[in-house]
């Protein structure tokens, strides 16, 4: 089958000016184009370009309110399918499984009318004819559905088969009833212009008690063809129809048949009707006189139409694999030298030659989304009517296309939460699309970050997550939000920007003298356990408040140990041994003699580590001064401690 | 039952009509928020009268669109004020525009909270912002609600309530509460109608907590309710035996507590025993004061009831509001579900 060939189709960008060369980049689901100086002969213009990078979209569907709806909703559908159980055999699904493809042509007309209604009410003509042209996608869509369901789905045996077929084509052909609606409102319908028409239209739809029903009108009209009226009465009633849920066998059903079938040609080639030539022409078309149906081709409209009336009143027994004989013969003598095949019709054909993939493939070539295919992809896997069908990159067709279809929708800007749920029924690449996809979503709002945080977290995917939290603490931090940035780097569990985040609360303290953000730091609970530096803040905190409610000897205790577990940055050893010096020049001994070594101890260690660390040239004098006189202030108060210490712990009381 | 209406746009919030206490109607309007669209909208929506129509039980008529206005950037809360003004930029960063992320009223004073950590007061006749409390919270502030008049209360990122009363004019909570173990943010907070120190909050472990803001300042109770971040909590208005919580996880469900005993709780006055057998902790009135089932300690004696009220498993269901007997509420599935026939 050679492959469809249309011309691409030209859009023009309004914004750009005329003659410019246009510069472009691909994105995931569009193009962006830009206008570029460039010139192809002569030297480069200069002056201002346009400043504007333009997206150019291919598929306009997604965005489309009303066809939102059907994302929606189908989207509802397939993760109901998907949990259907497995280990039930395929063979008592079949009933569930045709459900759902109903519910899924039920969504499909019902977007179907609401586009109607609003084509209908719109005054702008171009939305119209958009309108009016994602009504006819959506027709054909479920013209193809409706067929793959009779034909996969629901896999009727001979018999059943042209029953299934005959209400497809009769859901598929309103004409006939609008028509019949026109007829029998007017006053009289037996002379209404379109009355013979309804009636041969409900003979070549097989609607027989119907055409009976509109007959009686005639024969009350004219007495005297009353007896040829009667005939044709008991030859429409008289017509077999297989009854599947009935005792008869499908041979017997086939013996009724032909010999009604032989009667009804008796009385052509008596010429039983010949006086009347609608009569006559409606006796051609029960036999299944071809040239008869063909000539009814305005009333039967398609070929499909022509292929299932043949066939109901040729070969009633048809088996579904005879039928693309049929299918072949009629397009061809459908079709005239005028028309062309289009390619709504070569897809009908392929499914009734039984080739899904075909199907499929001219599917996805003609529609330009993804929707139909995956869906209807999805469902035949379901019902185990894919063989796995290797691609080049080793997933199968299914997952396949429910890739492409998710990886559509995430460039939406709403429609990426449903979009999550395909990833998940994928289970060769669904995650790793997922993954690179979850991160690129844009996070305007924390509500939006918490849902997509959500999202990764139900799927153990820490690395997006320590990502997205990254993202929202440094937005945060930038902000100058400390409370926020903390409350994500614990969610995240990122302890080098608790790090960093406790860095800058004391640096603020540092230079301000106070704590700001007191409700937060007060309040850590076990989240200080995050990170080193997060606990020093919190223990750093406790013992200013410790100091504050004069809880003094804890306080120092606090103190000393925050130096000698090391949980103080060596940085702020200085800060907290000044912090010490109140408490040593207490009257009160606070440090005891033990404790008093211990500073002693630290200072060392801190002076020294200053004097190797090479001598700042670029530190001025003063700082240094200032420096040396905190050290010599220190070691004042720690051998004065010391002493008193000795001396309190010395005496004995008595 | 209900089924869903879709709507094209993913509904962050949904709140009803109020309807005046003297009509016995049950509400007919509500109004939705949209997000994470293009171009968000409020929209107001009616629901047809069922009586006029004689349809059958739990049958009714879609929602239909009343009309709708455009929104700059989701809307992230909804209330029914009577007059409406614009107060630009009131929430912002110092480079940034925050979003705001709830809205209290308590006409004619609005109160807002934002991600930028503060509190904004306005008056529905006012132009300007009545008062600012600048740096409430250094962290992310999620909901608000009014306890009193003159108090509200506060959810953050961090899992603390916050008292605030606004006719003090220092910028620091009265009183704050919080869970001792992990700090879990709280997203929605909400009172109960009648007895003003019941509050109910929900946050991302998707636990319920029962919390009584006059003594201690721990939670209650705490209540496994769902398997992601509750979005709402509500107290139904005139039954507040009944609790709804909806959540990320795609269900809403429906907190139904009986009364320790038979009798309505306003008669029930002195009788002790049945109350303290019940509850864990002593309430701090004494048994002089009428208990609320929701205060009882343990939730197994207190017989609470949950029902899913949802059909099937949905995307996230943003936000619920409960009136009389009808219930509506938005989902990330961008439908709305109506249900009539609310047992309460």
């Amino acid at each position: 089958m050679e492959e469809v060939d249309v011309n691409p189709t030209v859009t023009n960008i309004p914004a750009i000016r005329h003659g410019k060369h246009m510069g472009f980049a691909w994105g995931p689901e569009d193009i962006l184009v830009y206008e570029t100086q460039f010139k192809a002969s002569g030297p480069s213009l200069s002056g201002p370009g346009g400043s504007f990078i333009h997206k150019v979209r291919k598929d306009e569907d997604i965005h489309s309110p009303i066809l939102r709806k059907l994302f929606n909703e189908s989207h509802h559908i397939f993760v109901g399918l998907q949990t259907i159980k497995e280990d039930v055999p395929s063979k008592s699904k079949k009933p569930q499984f045709v459900s759902i493809s109903r519910n899924y042509r039920s969504v499909i007309r019902a977007c179907m009318e609401e586009l109607q209604q609003v084509a209908v009410s719109t005054k702008d003509t171009e939305m119209a004819t958009q309108y009016g042209n994602q009504v006819s996608i959506l027709l054909a869509i479920e013209l193809i559905w409706n067929l793959c369901e009779v034909l996969f789905i629901d896999a009727a045996p001979a018999g059943s088969l042209l029953l299934h077929l005959l209400d497809w084509v009769r859901l598929h052909n309103a004409d006939a009833d609008e028509k019949a609606k026109d007829v029998l409102q007017s006053d009289s319908p037996a002379e209404h212009h379109h009355y013979w028409d309804v009636v041969v239209s409900y003979v070549l739809q097989g609607r027989l008690e119907e055409a009976r029903q509109m007959l009686a009108k005639q024969a009350t009209r004219q007495p005297a063809s009353r007896n040829m009226y009667k005939l044709m009465d008991g030859l429409l009633s008289k017509m077999p129809f297989y009854n599947p849920g009935g005792t008869q066998t499908l041979t017997e059903f086939d013996v009724k048949w032909r010999n009604w079938h032989e009667e009804v040609d008796r009385y052509l080639k008596d010429n039983s009707f010949s006086s009347n030539y609608h009569l006559e022409l409606i006796c051609k078309i029960l036999v299944g006189d071809e040239d008869a149906l063909l000539e009814q081709k305005e009333l039967l409209s398609t070929w499909y139409h022509f292929l299932i009336t043949r066939l109901l009143y040729c070969h009633p027994t048809v088996k579904p694999i005879e039928l693309h004989y049929y299918a072949q013969s009629c397009l061809t003598m459908f079709l005239d030298s005028r028309s062309v095949q289009e390619p709504l019709d070569s897809i009908l054909l392929a499914a009734f030659e039984f080739d899904i993939y075909l199907v499929i493939k001219d599917c996805s070539i003609v529609l330009n989304n993804w929707w139909f295919v995956a869906h209807l992809t999805d469902l035949l896997d379901h019902c185990k009517l894919l063989h796995s069908h290797n691609l080049n990159f080793g997933s199968n067709m299914r997952e396949f296309l429910l890739i492409e279809y998710a990886s559509g929708l995430f460039t939406h800007h709403s429609l990426w939460q449903c979009a999550v749920d395909y990833f998940d029924h994928c289970p060769e690449l669904g995650r790793a699309c997922l993954e690179l996809q979850i991160e690129r979503v844009p996070l305007d709002t924390e509500r939006k970050a918490l849902k997509v945080l959500r999202i990764c977290e139900d799927r153990q995917m820490s690395e997006q997550v320590r990502s997205i939290c990254k993202i929202m603490a440094m937005r945060a931090l930038r902000n100058n939000r400390l409370g926020s940035a903390l409350s994500w780097s614990i969610r995240a569990k990122d302890a080098a920007f608790a790090t960093l985040i406790s860095e800058r609360f004391l640096q603020d303290y540092c230079t301000k003298g106070t704590f700001s953000d007191l409700d937060l730091i007060d309040n850590l609970g076990p989240a200080m356990l995050l990170s080193d530096r997060l606990t020093f803040l919190g223990k750093y905190r406790e013992f200013h408040k410790l100091y504050g409610e004069k809880r003094f000897k804890e306080a120092a205790k606090l103190l000393l140990s925050l130096m000698t577990a090391k949980i103080a940055p060596r940085s702020f050893w200085m800060t907290l041994l000044t912090d010490a010096l109140p408490l040593l020049e207490q009257k009160e001994v606070i440090f005891s003699a033990d404790q008093t070594y211990e500073l002693m101890y630290c200072l060392e260690e801190l002076t020294s580590s200053l004097d190797t660390a090479a001598p700042g040239a670029d530190s001025p004098m003063q700082e240094q001064d200032v420096e040396q006189t905190k050290v010599e202030l220190l070691r004042l108060s720690l051998a004065r401690n010391l002493a008193m210490a000795i001396v309190k712990e010395g005496t004995v009381d008595t | 039952m209900e089924s869903a209406k879709y709507v094209s746009l993913k509904i962050s919030k949904t709140r009803w009509r109020p309807v005046s206490h003297s009509s016995l109607q049950q509400p007919d309007i509500f109004a939705t928020g949209s997000w994470d669209n293009e171009d968000n909208k409020v929209s107001v929506w009616s629901i047809g009268d069922p009586g006029s129509l004689g349809l059958e039980d739990g049958f009714e008529g879609d929602p239909q669109l009343i009309c709708e206005h455009k929104h700059d950037g989701d809307v992230l809360d909804l209330q029914t004020v009577s007059v409406s003004q614009q107060w630009p930029r009131a929430h912002r960063y110092p480079c940034d525009d925050a979003p705001g992320t709830g809205v209290a009223c308590s006409s004619p004073e609005i109160v807002t909270v934002g991600e930028d950590g503060r509190i904004i007061v306005f008056r529905a006749d006012h132009e300007g912002v009545v008062r600012v409390i600048e740096n409430a919270d250094s962290s992310t502030l999620h909901a608000v609600t009014y306890l009193r008049t003159t108090e509200v209360l506060t959810v953050n990122s961090f899992g603390q309530l916050k008292l605030w009363d606004l006719r003090q004019q220092n910028n620091s909570p009265s009183q704050v509460l919080s869970l001792s173990g992990d700090r879990v943010p709280l997203y929605c907070v909400d009172r109960h109608p009648n007895q003003q120190h019941i509050v109910a909050t929900g946050g991302q472990d998707g636990m319920l907590c029962v919390w009584d803001v006059r003594q201690g300042s721990m939670p209650f109770s705490l209540m496994e309710a769902h398997s992601a971040e509750m979005w709402e909590v509500h107290f139904h208005p005139t039954n507040p035996d009944h609790l709804f919580t909806c959540s990320e996880d795609g269900s809403l469900l429906h907190w139904e507590t009986a009364s320790p005993s038979e009798r309505p709780s306003f008669l029930q006055g002195g009788g002790s025993s049945s109350m303290t057998s019940r509850s864990a902790m002593a309430p701090a009135g004494g048994n002089q004061s009428i208990m609320s089932a929701w205060l009882c300690g343990d939730p197994s004696k207190s017989r609470l009831e949950t029902t899913h009220m949802l059909p099937s498993q949905t995307l996230s269901v943003n936000s619920l509001d409960v009136l009389g007997q009808c219930l509506v509420c938005g989902t990330d599935g961008e439908a709305i579900f109506v249900n009539r026939q609310v047992p309460v």
